[in-house]
């Protein structure tokens, strides 16, 4: 008996480490563990065997199928490794194809992601953001800027006119006197918003953007203004920027300054290359800006409003943000910030 | 306008290079736009030769051969065309190697078998003139100069020429003189007296000459001298020089003298020919309706009431200001020369000038206010001239009508002002320095600055600031430190509102949307295009008076109009597959002050909504869903409570267009543009929205969110069929489901929507998923069968809903 059982051990084991698939391992379980299978009959059968033979018989059938139970449960193991192993390999993609495209991404406007920058330079230096209508009455962008009642810029080839008393802003400027009525100094102030001359070339298109800025307190200086406009010219341009204020002359600030800032693209004039400078043509600057201090003629206007301008000074900027973006990024034609060519468009923000 | 240095240097000559001047120019207020070079290339090899000797050529009747003594005993064969040339002559000679004024060098020829060593110039060869009949006969110039002398001695035959961007407030930068003197303030060279101060004029009444003014506003002085025994002819070659250099073309002495004049001092003249002044008198008046003056370029031009007209006793015989008129222009025969001076009103020319189409350089100086004093200064300068160069008899007296300006004003300068306004010190000495050198009379007495403002200053320094600006200039404000303001209270930030206004531009671009910059301007049928009913309130467009075409004459009533025509510039291209935000105002006319011009965003969608990939061959294209997909992002994204609702309008697809709401307030709409509106734009299958940015940023703002618990005991999912009518809104369907569930019922999504035979005709079918849980326990399963209890009721009760399955 125990040697019957030692032979079906053994044929099993053989059996079992033959299997090819998991199929036949099932197949060899059901022959050799299954309910009619020898073994397990005789283990069922040993409470008949004699009682000095049920111990060792007992054993070794139990002993028997432990063993090949846990053979059939490694070899299935095994088995199942190989064919996953076959199944992946038999799963092949051409990974050359392209992948699944992430979904599609937007971008902010050259002109949007420009504003910002230049927004967030003047938040640092402590300037909030105002905004006024771009529709504005003729008080607000010519009368109360000091410009004369004669002033060429009020004439209908530099300005749209929608009636006699109402422009399109030419300018953010009217924005500083609008938002001296509504706060008392001091005042810390940018204004970034769209603007508009009657003008259409390459180098004008009839709306376009500005930011302005004004900084009104008892004693805010030109040299302030320049550190100020320093400061911006090195958060954009690059840290190595020097400004430079030369003389010029608008109507609402004196003394009135046109600012360069130094090429940040050549040395002295010229390309590594040799070449002179596309971007400030070897003169070394490029003009960014005009600025200047608030003329007194403006504060008259909002005297009773706290700017006694025997009290009060101020500076005054205004820089165009497609200008500065042009530079920065070499955009070569202004037409392109309003084309809103798609190919224009994902190059930038 | 163009200085040639040349001629400054008669005024003034810095001890600096031209590009040194350049940049002193431009940092103490005068901007050099270029600089150019004018006249020819290489001076050196241009001498005053003398013709010892012109014979017939050989071979050819119109050549002479020339001998011509060129300095240091050598005489030079030289082959001259010119029918003038004769022995004795003092000429221009260029050698081989000279550069001529078109940039060719002049090289050894042979004319006709016989060699020629270099050229006998005509003036146009020198840049000097126009002229080509016959060569440059050096008299008075060149007397006592030996040949060989360089020519450049002798005639300015090459300059730089300094290109000047002069503010409208220095119209007396606008001549050679008043730039002298900033260049005098500027870089410490001396300054000669100005070429007026010597006048061979006299005052009082001139005979025979009489001048009426009507309206002194419009023409505050007007002076005028008669010159007799005139003879016109060429202009000198020194003057001719000049003002080919400064851009003006010879003519003859008398118009010559008046360009020359007028670009030495600022000043226009007219020359009349007083014979042709009928009646020897003017009248200078406003125009009239249907007054016309046939101008010195022969046109016939109708003056606009409000321009100034200048009548002689036969009706207008110029326009002030702008043009003189043919009848009385000089020519050849002239005798008899009155020569006027006048001050017009700026705003006035420029006013004409515009309307006329008219420009001219006289105009461009008028236009910017002359003072009254600089017409008696040109008149000096012009009289010495027309005796010098047109052998004229200067008549005695003066017509002057209007008379000087207004005394000089006096104006303090505090020496704390200056450095309170600029954060730098200037010491009282530099500043009363500058300002004398500006032509500012300086009085420094008792410890005090004051300064008389000359006339050609009058009209833009008037206040302290003002020569605080003069000082600050020429001090230079390379010299000012760099300094940021000193605040305790510094600290700049964005408004919530701003900060929502960048989140949307946000929340778009991160939903895959480029951001587009659309015109604020359209065309007036666009409202057409939009199918805008006659009453809609976007019919009320703002209309610009003076819009620099049709197509741009109005202000936008909503962004539709600019991102389709973002859409079509695209499509136009081959690019079929858009998505496309904008952000900015529009304009509405109302009945403020000022229109109503709040910010809108907009979107828009075209073509397929993701790239077709090999895997996903046909993605789904631009619909309705599409659309409100992007918003959901948006509005989500924002966490603003918005719902939409059917409603028409006039540019979307009837059945599928929805006004948008936030908080309960409409804000917007989205939908499927109309066929007949995308096609007005070559576009087909367009899906858009467009919300008031204003509304929605303020609700955005307001929004601070609070921390809701986690919790981790579980949910219990279960899906839920109802149908309804069809004309039931889905988000009705899910509102009763949200109220009936309660708190404890945490989503309700729609997965499904089926319509078909099973669940009858009108009716739809909507498939919810719904969530339950409950924070502080695990819900049981009567908890959740009696909310759905609840839930099936009201479906039923509310919206005659059965629940299938």
């Amino acid at each position: 008996m125990l040697e019957r059982i030692a032979t079906l051990r053994r044929e099993a084991e053989a059996a079992i480490a033959a299997a090819g698939s998991s199929a036949e391992l099932e197949e060899l379980r059901v022959r050799h563990l299954g309910r009619r299978a020898e073994l397990p009959n005789l283990l069922r059968g040993v409470r008949d065997l004699p009682p000095e033979e049920r111990g060792p018989v007992g054993q070794a059938a139990n002993q028997a199928r432990q063993a090949l139970e846990g053979l059939i449960e490694r070899r299935a193991a095994e088995l199942d490794a190989t064919e996953l192993d076959a199944r992946l390999s038999a799963d092949r993609v051409d990974v050359t194809l392209p992948g699944d495209p992430a979904p599609p991404v937007g971008r902010l406007h050259l002109l949007t992601a420009t504003r910002r920058e230049i927004e967030d330079v003047f938040l640092g230096l402590g300037f909030d953001v105002a905004e006024g209508p771009e529709i504005e009455s003729v008080y607000y962008n010519f009368d109360a800027l000091n410009h004369p009642p004669d002033h060429p810029a009020r004439e209908e080839t530099d300005t749209f006119y929608v009636s006699d008393d109402v422009v399109l802003r030419t300018h953010t400027s009217p924005v500083q006197v609008r938002a001296m009525e509504a706060h008392p100094p001091p005042l810390y102030i940018i204004v970034p918003g769209r603007v508009f001359r009657p003008d259409s070339d390459a180098t004008h298109t009839p709306q376009f953007h500005q930011v302005e800025g004004l900084a009104v307190d008892e004693d805010v200086t030109m040299a302030d203004l320049q550190g100020t406009l320093l400061a911006f010219a090195r958060a954009v341009f690059g840290n190595e920027r020097q400004v430079r204020l030369r003389p010029h002359n608008f109507p609402f600030t004196e003394p009135s300054v046109e600012v360069d800032v130094s090429c940040f693209r050549c040395r002295d004039g010229f390309m590594p290359d040799g070449s002179r400078c596309r971007i400030c043509k070897g003169s070394t600057w490029l003009e960014i800006l005009g600025a200047g201090m608030v003329d007194p003629n403006v504060f008259e206007h909002v005297r009773e409003h706290g700017y006694d301008p025997d009290r009060v000074q101020g500076f005054a900027f205004g820089l165009g943000i497609e200008r500065v973006a042009m530079l920065k990024h070499e955009v070569s034609d202004l037409r392109l910030f309003y084309d809103n060519d798609v190919r224009f468009l994902e190059q930038f923000g | 306008m163009r200085l040639p240095l040349e001629w400054l240097h008669e005024y003034c000559r810095p001890a600096l290079d031209t590009s040194a001047l350049a940049d002193r120019l431009d940092l103490t207020g005068t901007k050099v736009e270029a600089i150019l070079r004018h006249g020819v290339g290489s001076p050196d090899a241009f001498v005053v030769g003398r013709v010892v000797e012109a014979a017939g050529h050989p071979d050819a009747d119109r050549l002479s051969v020339c001998r011509v003594d060129v300095g240091g005993g050598e005489l030079a064969q030289i082959v001259c065309g010119a029918p003038n040339v004769a022995a004795g002559q003092t000429v221009a000679v260029a050698r081989p190697g000279a550069v001529m004024p078109d940039g060719s060098e002049l090289g050894r020829a042979t004319l006709r078998g016989v060699e020629s060593e270099g050229m006998i110039l005509a003036e146009d060869e020198l840049g000097i003139g126009t002229d080509h009949s016959g060569i440059v006969v050096l008299d008075g110039e060149a007397d006592g100069v030996a040949p060989g002398t360089p020519l450049v001695e002798v005639l300015a035959i090459a300059t730089d020429v300094l290109e000047l961007e002069i503010t409208p407030n220095r119209p007396d930068c606008l001549g050679v003189y008043g730039v002298g003197r900033e260049v005098h303030a500027a870089t410490g060279a001396p300054l000669q007296p100005p070429p007026w101060a010597d006048d061979p004029g006299s005052e009082g009444p001139v005979e025979g000459v009489q001048v009426v003014v009507e309206d002194p506003e419009l023409c505050p002085r007007f002076t005028a001298r008669l010159f007799e025994d005139v003879s016109i002819g060429p202009s000198p070659p020194w003057l001719k020089a000049r003002l080919m250099a400064a851009g003006q073309r010879p003519i003859n002495n008398v118009v010559d003298i008046t360009n020359y004049v007028m670009l030495l001092t600022a000043q226009p003249l007219h020359a009349f020919d007083f014979d042709r002044v009928v009646e020897g008198r003017l009248l200078v008046r406003a125009a009239r309706a249907g007054d016309q003056v046939e101008t010195l370029d022969g046109e016939v031009r109708t003056l606009h009431p409000g321009s100034v007209v200048i009548d002689d006793g036969d009706g207008p015989t110029s326009i002030a200001g702008i043009m003189g008129g043919a009848r009385s222009e000089v020519s050849p025969a002239t005798t008899r020369v009155l020569m006027e001076a006048a001050t017009w009103n700026g705003p006035n020319i420029k006013r004409t000038s515009v309307r006329m189409g008219l420009r001219s350089e006289a105009s461009a100086r008028f236009e910017k206010q002359l003072q009254p004093e600089s017409t008696l200064e040109a008149q000096a300068v012009a009289a010495r001239l027309m005796v010098e160069l047109c052998g004229a008899r200067l008549a005695p007296g003066t017509v002057d009508v209007g008379g000087a300006g207004p005394p000089p004003a006096r104006i303090p300068l505090r020496e704390r002002r200056v450095s309170e306004l600029l954060g730098a010190e200037i010491p009282r000495a530099r500043s009363a320095e500058i300002l004398d050198s500006l032509g500012f009379g300086v009085d420094e007495t008792q410890g005090a600055l004051e300064a008389a403002v000359p006339h050609w200053r009058r009209v833009d320094v008037y206040r302290e600031v003002d020569l605080v600006e003069e000082v600050a200039r020429i001090d230079g404000f390379d010299r000012l430190p760099a300094t940021l303001p000193s605040r305790p209270d510094a600290g700049g930030r964005l408004e919530p509102v701003q900060r929502a206004g960048r989140r949307i531009e946000d929340l778009l671009a991160g939903a895959g949307v480029l951001q587009v910059a659309g015109w604020s301007f359209q065309a007036p049928d666009v409202g057409d295009r939009l199918r805008l009913g006659p009453d809609d309130p976007r019919r009320r467009t703002v209309r610009m008076r003076n819009p620099l075409s049709e197509d741009q004459s109005e202000m936008r009533p909503l962004l539709l109009g600019s991102l389709l025509d973002a859409a079509r510039h695209n499509a136009a291209r081959d690019v079929d597959d858009l998505r496309l935000f904008e952000i900015g105002a529009v304009y509405l006319a109302g009945d403020g002050e000022l229109p109503d011009q709040p910010q809108h965003v907009g979107a828009l969608l075209v073509g397929r909504v993701r790239p077709p990939t090999w895997r996903d061959p046909e993605p789904p294209r631009a619909d309705f869903f599409a659309a409100k997909g992007i918003l959901s992002a948006l509005l989500d994204g924002l966490r603003v409570e918005w719902a939409v609702a059917a409603a028409p309008e006039p540019f979307l697809h009837p059945g599928r267009a929805a006004a948008v709401s936030v908080a309960g307030e409409t804000v917007g709409w989205v939908g499927e543009v109309h066929p007949l509106v995308a096609r007005a734009w070559d576009l087909e299958g367009v899906a858009a929205f467009e919300l008031d940015l204003d509304a929605v940023a303020a609700r955005a703002a307001e929004q601070v969110a609070s921390y809701r618990e986690l919790t981790d005991f579980p949910p219990v999912r279960q899906d839920l069929a109802v149908v309804v009518g069809e004309d039931v809104p889905a988000a009705q369907v899910v509102e009763v489901v949200r109220r009936a569930g309660g708190p404890l019922l945490e989503t309700a999504r729609i997965f499904d929507v089926y319509r078909g035979a099973q669940v009858g005709e009108g009716r739809v079918s909507l498939a919810l998923a719904l969530q339950f849980r409950a924070p502080d326990r695990t819900l049981t399963e009567d908890e959740v069968a009696e909310l759905r209890r609840a839930i099936g009721a009201a479906l039923r009760e509310e919206l005659g809903g059965e629940l299938r399955g």
